[in-house]
């Protein structure tokens, strides 16, 4: 069935053509979640779905060559890791865990950098679990055994 | 009264699209159904200027679990795609589900009322606060990121472990490793 929608020039164009702007998007949601609507939950999903859309157009194989499956366990790990960091950095600089204040010389700019940096987090281990799901339910076989 | 009208209209397609859910017997078609349904949700959130969470329904809701839950039931065996399940118990749930939330609306403040609970608790101070404190525009963004940052880190800390569960259940490498594991059991036997 993967075969028949690979081979098919319209599915093929329009998912190159797509790619990047989705991506594209997702960062912009990313990184203007400070001022309007969005962040890394969003962000996360969205650059997943460029990436589902590729496997889902050029098959499961592609799509792994593409986001291996070990670099996309150890991300999803970096992402919560990136995270929970940020708060024990903030404990060595003498805060509270989260307290973002003392990431940098006056508070305003720490709130900056620790919100910049966990909505990060947050949208790397989003992005690296949704596509580990899709990728898991795309390589499982019902009748295995 | 404009408000009003288009939240009738949507809510009558939310109602249709329940109603088409409960009928149709093909699950491919109940799962593109409640992808409308969480589209329609979307709508519902924007025209209640809850811009955050329109966002994150029509990604979440209505994108990626859309794909997931078409996935799994191409993943079905043939036979089992269209079965027909008793519905006796569930409609049975669901009604008296719609009858205890019934008895709770009359208890529930009006839609927008300022002097609800919810909007005297801590809203106003992060309200009035939040831009001076954090010199972030985006409430909604303090709130998450900074107020509950702490609750913020279990939310994703719980969708890690949700993929970390599905990636143990269903990868082959697991089922693999099972069998070879097998393998080398009946080996050591000999």
């Amino acid at each position: 069935m993967k075969d028949s929608i690979s081979s098919s020039p319209i599915f093929n164009i329009v998912s190159r053509i797509l790619f990047a702007p989705i991506i594209i998007f997702g960062l912009y949601v990313q990184f203007h979640g400070d001022y309007g609507p969005g962040g890394g939950f969003q962000a996360g999903v969205i650059v997943a779905a460029a990436f589902i859309l590729y496997s889902m157009i050029f098959g499961l194989k592609k799509g792994e060559i593409l986001v291996p499956v070990k670099i996309n366990q150890y991300l999803m790990c970096f992402g919560v890791l990136l995270y929970a960091g940020v708060g024990v950095v903030s404990i060595f600089l003498n805060g509270n865990f989260l307290d973002y204040n003392v990431l940098a010389s006056n508070s305003s700019s720490g709130q900056h950098i620790g919100i910049i940096l966990i909505e990060l987090g947050v949208g790397i281990t989003v992005a690296t679990v949704m596509i580990a799901l899709y990728h898991s339910f795309a390589s499982f076989r019902i009748n295995h055994e | 009264m404009n408000f009003l009208i288009i939240n009738f209209f949507l809510i009558s397609i939310l109602l249709l699209t329940t109603f088409y859910i409960f009928k149709t017997t093909s699950l491919i078609s109940v799962v593109a159904l409640t992808g409308i349904f969480s589209l329609v949700c979307t709508a519902i959130y924007v025209n209640l200027d809850a811009v955050d969470v329109a966002f994150t329904e029509a990604a979440v809701g209505s994108g990626i679990s859309t794909i997931l839950m078409v996935m799994a039931v191409a993943k079905l065996p043939e036979g089992k795609k269209n079965q027909l399940v008793n519905l006796f118990p569930s409609i049975i749930l669901s009604v008296s589900t719609v009858i205890v939330l019934m008895l709770i609306i009359t208890n529930l403040p009006l839609l927008g009322d300022p002097n609800a609970p919810i909007h005297l608790h801590v809203t106003p101070e992060y309200i009035k606060e939040s831009k001076s404190v954090f010199h972030i525009p985006n409430v909604v963004t303090n709130i998450l990121a900074s107020y509950r940052g702490f609750d913020t880190l279990g939310e994703t800390i719980v969708i890690f472990t949700a993929g970390l569960g599905v990636i143990v259940l269903l990868t082959s490498n697991t089922l693999n490793r099972k069998t070879k594991f097998k393998k080398k059991v009946k080996n050591n036997e000999r």
